[in-house]
C-alpha cells in the first residue's frame, strides 16, 4: 500500500520511452516532459523515431523512442545512457537495452513479449529475455499493460483497438506515481485534445488513473522517486522545442521590425513543424505558402522580399540542394532572405529522421559562382529563438540572404526556456528608400553605403522604378554589364559586404575554461551540450581545457583566430565527416583535430570526454 | 487595395514606359511588336507606373522587364511564376505581369505554371510562344511540332508537343486566350482583357523567331492565308471565318465540323461562342491540328474561356482577417509565454 512506500530523492534521471511507432511514445514523452518542466526541474529531450509513419508493427525498425533527461543540476544533453527504460514490446527492449545503465529499471509490457513479438524482434525461437535470466542485472517491472488497460476500460463503450490505444496513458500514470507527480497537466491536456470525443477522453483518463493506482496499490513497488527543482536563474520559463523556438523567433523579429513575415515552404522532415507552427499565427499577419516544390518555396520567398516583406524558406538538406540556384539569384539581387536548413543525415534522401551536421559545406560553398552569404547556427532548442532573430536582423540590415542551420536533434528536442519580454527584444531597424535624395536625378539601385549595402526600394514607390535580375549588375546603376573589370569589382563588393557583417556581431567568447591552455574544443550547432558537459567534467578533473561554440559561421567573429592560437591543440567535434574543420584549417592555417561521428545520433558526453583525454595523453 | 480603383494622376504615354536600355532582340524579332503593344496598352489601364511589376524568367522573351520603365525582375529559368506568387501574396494591390516563353514557361517552369493557374493568383501571364529555343541558339522546345529538325534533333524531334491553351485550361485557369505578334490590334485587345480579368490570365502569344524558326506561324499571320486558317473568337458571335466570311464551325452533336454558308447553312446554325462555357472551351482549345493536313480546322484566336473564382491572395487576406477577428491582433508576449509556464523566484 502507498503508506508503505518510501520516497527516495534523486538528483538526475534519464528515462527512455520506447515502443512501436504507433504506441504513442512521443506523446507520452512530451507529456512527462511538460509535467517535469512545470516543476522547475531542468531537462533535455531527444525524440528518436523511424522515417516510416507506421513501420511494420513489432519490428526493430518500427521502434520509436523518446529520451528525457531531468535533473536538479544543470542539464546539457538528453543523457548518454538511461536509468529507466519503458519497453512496450520486445523490439523496444532489444533496440534500447545497450543504452540502459547496469542496474537500471526496465518497465516491460509483458503482452509485448508474446511469441509473435519475440519473433518479430528477431529473438531466437523459444528465447524470452524476460524469463531467460539475461536481464538479471536490471530491476525489471513486468506489467501486463495491455490487459490492465483493457480491464480498466471494461465499462467504456470503445472498441478493443481504441482501448488498446490508451496503453500509453497507463504507462504515463504509472510513471507519474513512480516519480511522485501530480497529473493535472496531462488531465488538462487530454480534456482539451479530446473535448469533442468524450468516450476517448474517458478511456484515456481511466487508463491514466489506472496506471497511477496500479503503482499505489501493488505491493511490488516499494520505492518512489523525487527529483527536486533545479537551481535555475530567476524568471518565468516554458518548455520549448527547437522548431517552435524558431517559429516564435521569426514572428518576434517580424513584429519588432515591422516587416510582414512570408514563409514559402515545401514539407520536408524535420523542418515541416515550422510551417505547421507559423500557419497557426495568421493574426500576427503571418503568410504561409505551401509551395508546389522546394524551388517554388524559395522563389516565392524571394518575391515576398522583393515586395518589402521578410521572405523565409524552410527546408532540410535535399531541399536546400534544390534551392541552390535561387539562392544565387538572391545574392545577385541583394535582397533580404532567410534560408532555414534543419539538417538531417545525407546525402540524397539519407536518414530523414536522424540528425547530422550535414550541410555546413553546402551552406558555405554549394552554389555556382562566387556566392557568399552569412551563415548562422543554433546550439540548442531555445537558442533557435535568438539565433534566428539575429539572422533576420542581418538579412534585413545587410540586404543579403542568410542561411540558418539547425538540425533534427535541436528541432525536435525540448528544454526549459526563460522566454524574453517583447519589450526587451532588441529593435530591428529597417530602412526603405522612399524617394530620390536631394541632387539625385535617377535612382541607382546598386549605390552602396559605407557597409557596401544597397538601398531597398520596393514596388509601389513612385519615382524609384527600376529593374533587377540575375545577370551581372553594373556597379551603382544596376544595369546589365558584361564588362570584365566590373565583374571583378562586383564579386569583390559582394564578398566585402558579407565580410563587413563581422564588424556588427559580438566577439567570440569562451563557453568555459581558461583563456589559454592545452586544448580548445571548438564546436557549432547541436554538439553544444555534449561538449559543454565533457569539458566541464574535464575541468573539474584539473585539465586545462576550454570550450568555444560558434553561432556565427560566416563570417567568423573577428577574434576567432586569436582565440584558436591560445591553445596547444584545437579539437573540432562534429556530427559529420569533418566540415567546420576544413573551413578552420583553410582560414586560419592551424592543425586542428577532428572528431567525427556519422551515425545519425548525437555525440555523447562520455565518448567525447574519453577522446579528449586520449589527446591530452 | 484594388489597383483598378487607383487612377493615374497624370496621363502617361507609351514613351513613359520605355527605358534608356538598348533593346537587344534580333532585328525583325516578333518580340518588338509585343513590346510595342504592351507599351501602348499600359498607359490606358489607369495604373500608376510604380504599381506595375514585370517578372520574367530566362530566355529571349525574358529580357522584357529591362525595356519597361516599371518595377521589374529578370529572374531565373522557369521561376517567374513562383516569384510572382510570393510577391502577389504579400502585395495584392500591385499589377503583376509575368513574361515567359515556351521553354521558360512550359519546359523548365511547367511545374510552377500549372500551380499558379490553379491557385488563381491575380496576375497576367504573357507566354511568348515561338516553338523554339532562341537564346541557346535553336534547339526544339516543348511546343515544337513533331519531326522538327533542329540542332539537337538532326533526325527530327520525336517529342509530342504541348498544346499550351489546353494545358492552361486543364490546370483550371480562369482566363485562357491566344493572340499573335503580327496582329497589333488584336494583341492590344487581348492584353486589355487579360488585365481586366481578376485572377490568373493566361495569354499565349504566337511570336515569330526570324532567326531559328522563321515563318512558324506564317500560315496564321500572312494575308494570303490568314482569313482561311484562323478564326477569331468573339463572345456571343458565331464561329465564322474565311476570306469571304462564308465558312463556319458548327456543332454536330459533340463534334465540331467546318461548314460552308454557301451550302445551305446560315450563321444561326453555327457554334455561338460562349466564353463562360467550360465544356465548349475544352473543345475549342483542341482545335489545334496540323495546318498541313487536309481538312484541318482553322486555328482559334481570342478568349477561349473566362471564369470568376476568388484569387489566392484574396482568400489569404480573408483568412488573416478572420483569424485576427477571432483572436485579436497578435500579442507577442502571450505568444512567447505559450500556454504553460512556471516561475523561479
Amino acid at each position: 500500500m502507498s503508506t508503505q512506500t518510501t520516497v527516495q530523492q534523486l538528483r538526475d534521471v534519464v528515462i527512455k520511452f520506447a515502443g512501436d511507432s504507433g504506441d504513442g511514445m512521443q506523446l507520452t514523452g512530451m507529456q512527462f516532459t511538460n509535467n517535469t518542466a512545470l516543476l522547475g526541474i531542468d531537462l533535455s529531450t531527444f525524440p528518436d523515431f523511424p522515417a516510416e509513419i507506421r513501420a511494420p508493427q513489432g519490428t526493430l525498425p518500427g521502434v520509436s523512442g523518446f529520451q528525457l533527461h531531468f535533473s536538479s543540476d544543470p542539464v546539457y544533453t538528453p543523457g548518454d545512457s538511461c536509468d529507466v527504460l519503458v519497453a512496450m514490446n520486445a523490439a523496444a527492449l532489444k533496440a534500447n537495452l545497450k543504452s540502459l545503465k547496469k542496474g537500471g529499471i526496465i518497465i516491460a509490457n509483458t503482452d509485448g513479449f508474446d511469441a509473435k513479438n519475440l519473433r518479430l524482434a528477431n529473438y531466437p525461437e523459444g528465447v524470452n529475455p524476460l524469463t531467460d535470466g539475461s536481464l538479471d542485472g536490471y530491476i525489471v517491472y513486468e506489467i501486463d499493460i495491455t490487459k490492465l488497460t483493457r480491464e480498466a476500460l471494461k465499462d467504456v463503450d470503445l472498441g478493443m483497438k481504441e482501448k488498446d490505444r490508451a496503453k500509453n496513458m497507463f504507462v504515463l500514470g504509472f510513471l507519474y506515481w513512480l516519480y511522485d507527480r501530480k497529473m493535472e497537466s496531462t488531465i488538462h491536456f487530454l480534456q482539451e485534445k479530446f473535448a469533442k470525443k468524450p468516450l476517448i477522453l474517458e478511456g484515456n483518463l481511466k487508463a491514466l488513473h489506472a496506471g497511477y493506482n496500479y503503482g499505489d496499490t501493488t505491493e511490488a513497488f516499494t520505492t518512489r522517486y523525487r527529483v527536486e527543482r533545479a537551481k535555475m536563474p530567476r524568471g518565468t520559463y516554458r518548455s520549448i522545442t527547437g522548431n517552435q523556438a524558431l517559429a516564435l523567433g521569426l514572428i518576434a523579429a517580424s513584429q519588432k521590425s515591422g516587416l510582414p513575415l512570408f514563409l514559402g515552404s515545401y514539407p520536408i522532415t524535420p523542418a515541416s513543424d515550422i510551417l505547421h507552427e507559423l500557419s497557426k499565427h495568421k493574426n500576427f499577419g503571418v503568410r504561409t505558402f505551401q509551395a508546389e516544390d522546394e524551388i517554388a518555396g524559395i522563389s516565392s520567398a524571394i518575391g515576398a522580399s522583393y515586395g518589402g516583406c521578410m521572405g523565409v524558406t524552410t527546408t532540410s538538406g535535399p531541399g536546400m540542394a534544390l534551392k541552390t540556384e535561387a539562392m544565387g539569384l538572391a545574392v545577385m539581387l541583394e535582397i533580404p532572405l532567410l534560408i532555414i536548413d534543419i539538417q538531417r543525415g545525407g546525402p540524397s534522401t539519407g536518414l530523414p529522421t536522424k540528425t547530422e551536421q550535414s550541410d555546413l559545406l553546402q551552406a558555405y560553398y554549394g552554389r555556382n559562382g562566387e556566392c557568399p552569404m552569412p551563415v548562422i547556427a543554433a546550439a540548442t532548442p531555445s537558442d533557435c529563438f535568438s539565433a534566428v532573430y539575429e539572422a533576420f536582423r542581418i538579412a534585413v540590415q545587410y540586404m543579403t540572404p542568410v542561411i540558418f542551420l539547425s538540425d533534427g536533434y535541436i528541432a525536435n528536442g525540448a528544454e526549459p526556456w526563460r522566454f524574453p519580454k517583447a519589450a526587451d527584444l532588441p529593435p530591428i531597424e529597417v530602412k526603405f528608400k522612399t524617394q530620390l535624395d536631394e541632387g539625385e536625378e535617377k535612382f541607382m539601385p546598386y549605390q552602396r553605403d559605407e557597409r557596401y549595402v544597397r538601398p531597398w526600394a520596393v514596388p509601389g514607390t513612385p519615382g524609384l522604378e527600376h529593374r533587377i535580375g540575375g545577370l551581372e549588375k553594373q556597379h551603382i546603376t544596376g544595369n546589365v554589364s558584361y564588362d570584365p573589370d566590373n565583374h571583378q569589382l562586383m564579386v569583390k563588393l559582394r564578398q566585402a559586404k558579407v565580410d563587413a557583417v563581422a564588424d556588427d556581431i559580438p566577439l567570440q567568447t569562451l563557453d568555459s575554461g581558461p583563456e589559454s591552455g592545452d586544448l580548445l574544443v571548438l564546436g557549432w550547432g547541436s554538439t553544444y551540450g555534449a561538449i559543454k558537459g565533457a569539458v566541464k567534467s574535464l575541468q573539474q578533473q584539473g585539465y586545462a581545457v576550454a570550450h568555444a561554440h560558434l553561432r556565427y559561421l560566416r563570417p567568423f567573429p573577428k577574434n576567432l583566430g586569436e582565440i584558436l592560437r591560445n591553445y596547444k591543440q584545437v579539437l573540432i567535434p562534429e556530427i559529420n565527416n569533418g566540415q567546420l574543420i576544413k573551413i578552420i584549417r583553410d582560414q586560419f592555417l592551424i592543425d586542428a583535430k577532428g572528431y567525427h561521428k556519422i551515425m545519425g545520433i548525437p555525440i555523447t558526453k562520455s565518448e567525447l570526454e574519453e577522446h579528449i583525454k586520449s589527446l591530452l595523453g | 487595395m484594388d489597383t483598378t480603383a487607383v487612377q493615374t494622376p497624370q496621363s502617361l504615354t507609351p514613351k513613359d514606359f520605355a527605358t534608356d536600355q538598348e533593346v537587344r532582340w534580333c532585328p525583325g524579332c516578333g518580340d518588338y511588336s509585343i513590346l510595342k503593344q504592351v507599351q501602348t496598352v499600359m498607359p490606358t489601364l489607369g495604373i500608376p507606373r510604380e504599381n506595375i511589376v514585370i517578372i520574367s524568367g530566362i530566355g529571349c522573351s525574358s529580357r522584357f522587364p529591362y525595356y519597361m520603365n516599371t518595377y521589374g525582375m529578370h529572374s531565373i529559368h522557369g521561376r517567374a511564376t513562383a516569384i510572382a506568387s510570393g510577391l502577389k501574396a504579400c502585395r495584392p494591390e500591385l499589377s503583376v505581369w509575368i513574361v515567359t516563353g515556351d521553354g521558360d514557361g512550359l519546359s523548365i517552369g511547367a511545374g510552377h505554371m500549372v500551380h499558379i493557374l490553379r491557385r488563381n493568383f491575380d496576375v497576367n501571364i504573357l507566354l511568348f510562344n515561338n516553338q523554339i529555343y532562341g537564346l541557346t541558339k535553336g534547339q526544339y522546345s516543348p511546343t515544337s511540332e513533331e519531326n522538327k529538325i533542329t540542332k539537337s534533333t538532326p533526325y527530327g524531334s520525336i517529342d509530342h508537343p504541348f498544346n499550351p491553351a489546353a494545358l492552361a485550361l486543364g490546370a483550371d485557369a480562369t482566363f485562357v486566350a491566344r493572340s499573335m505578334d503580327r496582329d497589333p490590334k488584336h494583341l492590344q485587345d487581348m492584353l486589355k482583357r487579360a488585365h481586366a480579368h481578376k485572377g490568373a490570365s493566361f495569354l499565349e502569344i504566337y511570336q515569330n523567331c526570324n532567326i531559328f524558326n522563321d515563318g512558324a506561324f506564317e500560315i496564321f499571320t500572312e494575308k494570303a492565308t490568314k482569313a482561311d486558317e484562323t478564326i477569331f473568337l468573339e463572345h456571343g458571335k458565331p464561329l465564322l471565318f474565311g476570306a469571304q466570311r462564308n465558312k463556319g464551325i458548327r456543332l454536330d452533336g459533340l463534334k465540331p465540323v467546318v461548314v460552308s454558308l454557301d451550302e445551305g447553312y446560315s450563321a444561326d446554325d453555327l457554334w455561338i461562342h460562349d466564353e463562360h462555357d467550360l465544356y465548349k472551351a475544352q473543345m475549342l482549345v483542341r482545335l489545334f491540328d496540323d495546318p498541313s493536313v487536309e481538312g484541318h480546322f482553322p486555328r482559334p484566336f481570342g478568349v477561349f474561356y473566362e471564369a470568376q473564382r476568388p484569387s489566392y491572395e484574396e482568400l489569404m487576406q480573408q483568412q488573416i482577417e478572420a483569424a485576427t477577428g477571432k483572436y485579436g491582433v497578435g500579442d507577442l508576449d502571450k505568444l512567447l509565454a505559450g500556454s504553460e509556464t512556471w516561475t523561479i523566484y
